[in-house]
């Protein structure tokens, strides 16, 4: 644990933009979990106030990002909206992942026509466009947060299903894979216990990269009318709000996409470090120092 | 004496394949009819070089892959046709040490974990109990328990070969199978771990099985060896007979290769190189497999392919001209 922490540390010290990410994302937690507690107007951030006289006001220190047609503040607002955000994108990628992993390490453990029928499932899938699958499904279900979840994971674990299934179709030829059979585990036990802790390194990396465009795919469906429903404060619905007014009060939309535009590059920061700290050359190069090849 | 294990006419052919239909085109001939006997409490080698059948026969032996044909029984029961049941009875009994213990042992898991989890396969204990075999094991493999928490890459490569073969050893095996169990460790290290088997045999009773290339491993620990050429047994006996007295050429090209570290011994010898390189396993050569590298080859070795032939009760040689080879051999 003091091992991994050192590393990370070193990590940070060597890629200084990682750090600035990993600022950013824990910041934005922090806010999105206080959301409830730091509002200064909670019924405008939830959405459950009309207020004719105040509308379109621009950003000042009684409204710090204005407000919107509505006369609610948008400030209020964003920062709730953090929370649902924050929210879809993890909830999308977790849901991702815990349909992809599965059906990838099946895949690429047992192989044969399994395998092969797992895979050209997940070829059909692959086969769409991701954003235009995820329209289709959102259309279907109708609008909400869960299904918003729903429709972008069913559009996005075959990347992580294909991932998943290319490493462990090599590694299920490791000769620990085969000391395992012989000491007698079952095949069940060898695919959970030996092979996922060694197919898993990529795919974290890819899941910390992906939360950011899970936020930004949420944000697109919300925009388009089919993801979350109002008046929940999810930062793509409260940038298609104000799309109409932005010549007149450009900030009703503009908050809320510098939050996504700076949650996303923080993602990404972050996952640079993390597809630093777990890149398979650099653990490979140390293996092979302590084996003297 | 009936044997332990028994190794019948084993035969593993791959199919190659080609073309865009994976049409099988030919079989590598890996292994091509393999019997040999290990009886109980001895050291028993397969030694050959690279591509002659020796980690195939060890794989199949194991049950890692499916032979094409053949026989193998251990306690005089076929280990292809077990039950459910019964695969456990043989996984208790038949363990395995690997070449390369960092690619051998999961690197995402302790040491600890690694050798409870073999415990907890085969027996039912406590925790208290399984955690005081597994500092027993350590320590009959010369390890210190502190090792217990750490994970395999952080280890030197003779303890991890340790931890390998305390893992092996924790479900107290009749049958240990080795694969080249030293080649991949430093030279200091490998003298270390050959005694530790040794050591091991001798207090737990244990039979092994030693597949390598090096013979100064095999003569050091063997009591019968077989020589091993594109899949077929050229030569097996007990150690003495097939080091001291050699029949078969390739036995005696493989022996006059071992370094000899006395310069004066060294003048003395004979060198016996083959000429140039093991021919194919898809397409073996007619007759006799070594007759294209043999030195002594006539007329009489292509057209058909030698028995083996006994030379006494503990040795026999797959070459028609076995009488006479002992009068050429690096023997001298």
């Amino acid at each position: 644990m003091i091992a991994m922490f050192k590393q990370y540390l070193n990590a940070m010290r060597r890629n200084p933009m990682g750090l600035i990410g990993l600022i950013i994302v824990s910041s934005f937690v922090v806010m999105g979990l206080l959301a409830p507690y730091i509002l200064t107007r909670p019924e405008d951030a939830w959405g459950l106030t009309y207020d004719v006289g105040k509308r379109f006001k621009p950003p000042s220190l009684e409204h710090l990002f204005g407000t919107d047609e509505c006369g609610r503040d948008v400030f209020n607002r964003v920062l709730l909206g953090t929370r649902f955000s924050l929210m879809v994108g993890v909830g999308v990628v977790a849901l991702s992942l815990a349909i992809g992993i599965p059906i990838g390490l099946a895949a690429g453990y047992v192989g044969g026509k399994l395998g092969t029928a797992l895979m050209r499932v997940t070829d059909m899938f692959l086969a769409f466009p991701p954003l235009l699958l995820a329209i289709a499904l959102a259309a279907t279900f109708g609008r909400g947060l869960f299904n918003t979840m729903l429709a972008l994971s069913l559009s996005w674990w075959p990347w992580y299903s294909r991932l998943i299934y290319i490493q462990a179709s090599s590694v299920k030829s490791m000769p620990f894979v085969d000391a395992a059979k012989v000491v007698g585990l079952s095949e069940l036990r060898i695919m959970f216990r030996h092979v996922l802790p060694n197919v898993l390194t990529p795919v974290i990396t890819q899941a910390t990269l992906d939360i950011g465009s899970a936020i930004l795919e949420a944000s697109a469906l919300s925009f388009l009318g089919i993801g979350v429903p109002p008046p929940i404060p999810e930062w793509g619905l409260l940038v298609s709000s104000g799309w109409q007014t932005v010549s007149r009060a450009w900030w009703i939309s503009f908050f809320p996409g510098l939050f996504i535009v700076v949650t996303v590059l923080g993602f990404n920061l972050l996952g640079d470090v993390v597809k630093e700290l777990m890149d398979p050359r650099l653990r490979n190069l140390m293996a092979m120092r302590r084996m003297r090849l | 004496m009936s044997a332990l294990l028994e190794v019948r006419e084993l035969v593993k052919y791959f199919p190659v394949k080609s073309g865009l239909f994976g049409r099988t085109v030919g079989y590598v001939k890996a292994v091509d009819g393999v019997s040999f006997k290990v009886h109980e409490n001895t050291v028993f080698s397969l030694v050959g070089e690279s591509g002659s059948g020796k980690t195939t026969t060890l794989k199949c032996i194991l049950k890692l892959i499916e032979p094409t044909s053949g026989e193998i029984l251990l306690e005089g029961r076929n280990v292809l046709k077990l039950r459910r049941r019964e695969v456990k009875w043989f996984r208790r009994n038949v363990q395995a040490v690997f070449q390369n213990p960092f690619l051998s042992l999961n690197p995402r898991m302790k040491v600890k974990d690694l050798i409870v989890e073999s415990i907890k396969t085969h027996a039912d204990m406590t925790d208290a109990e399984v955690l005081r075999r597994v500092n027993d094991l350590l320590a009959m493999v010369g390890l210190p328990s502190t090792l217990a928490n750490q994970y395999p890459p952080s280890l030197s490569g003779g303890q991890a070969q340790r931890v390998a073969i305390a893992r092996a050893l924790s479900i107290e095996p009749k049958l240990l199978l080795l694969d080249e169990p030293t080649s991949a460790l430093d030279v200091s290290v490998q003298a270390q771990i050959l005694n530790l088997l040794v050591e091991l045999k001798e207090r737990l009773k244990l039979t092994y099985v030693l597949v390598t290339h090096d013979l100064s491993v095999v003569g050091y620990l063997s009591d019968y060896v077989a020589v091993m050429y594109l899949g077929r047994i050229m030569e097996v006996g007990s150690i003495d007979e097939v080091f001291n007295d050699p029949r078969h050429p390739y036995t005696q090209a493989l022996l006059s290769s071992i370094p000899e570290p006395d310069p004066n011994a060294r003048k003395l010898r004979n060198k016996l190189a083959l000429p140039g390189e093991p021919p194919s396993p898809i397409n073996p050569p007619r007759g006799c497999r070594l007759s294209s590298r043999c030195l002594y080859a006539s007329s009489d070795c292509v057209i058909e392919e030698p028995d083996l032939i006994k030379v006494s009760d503990s040795h026999y040689v797959r070459c028609i001209r076995a009488s006479e080879n002992h009068l050429l051999g690096a023997s001298s």
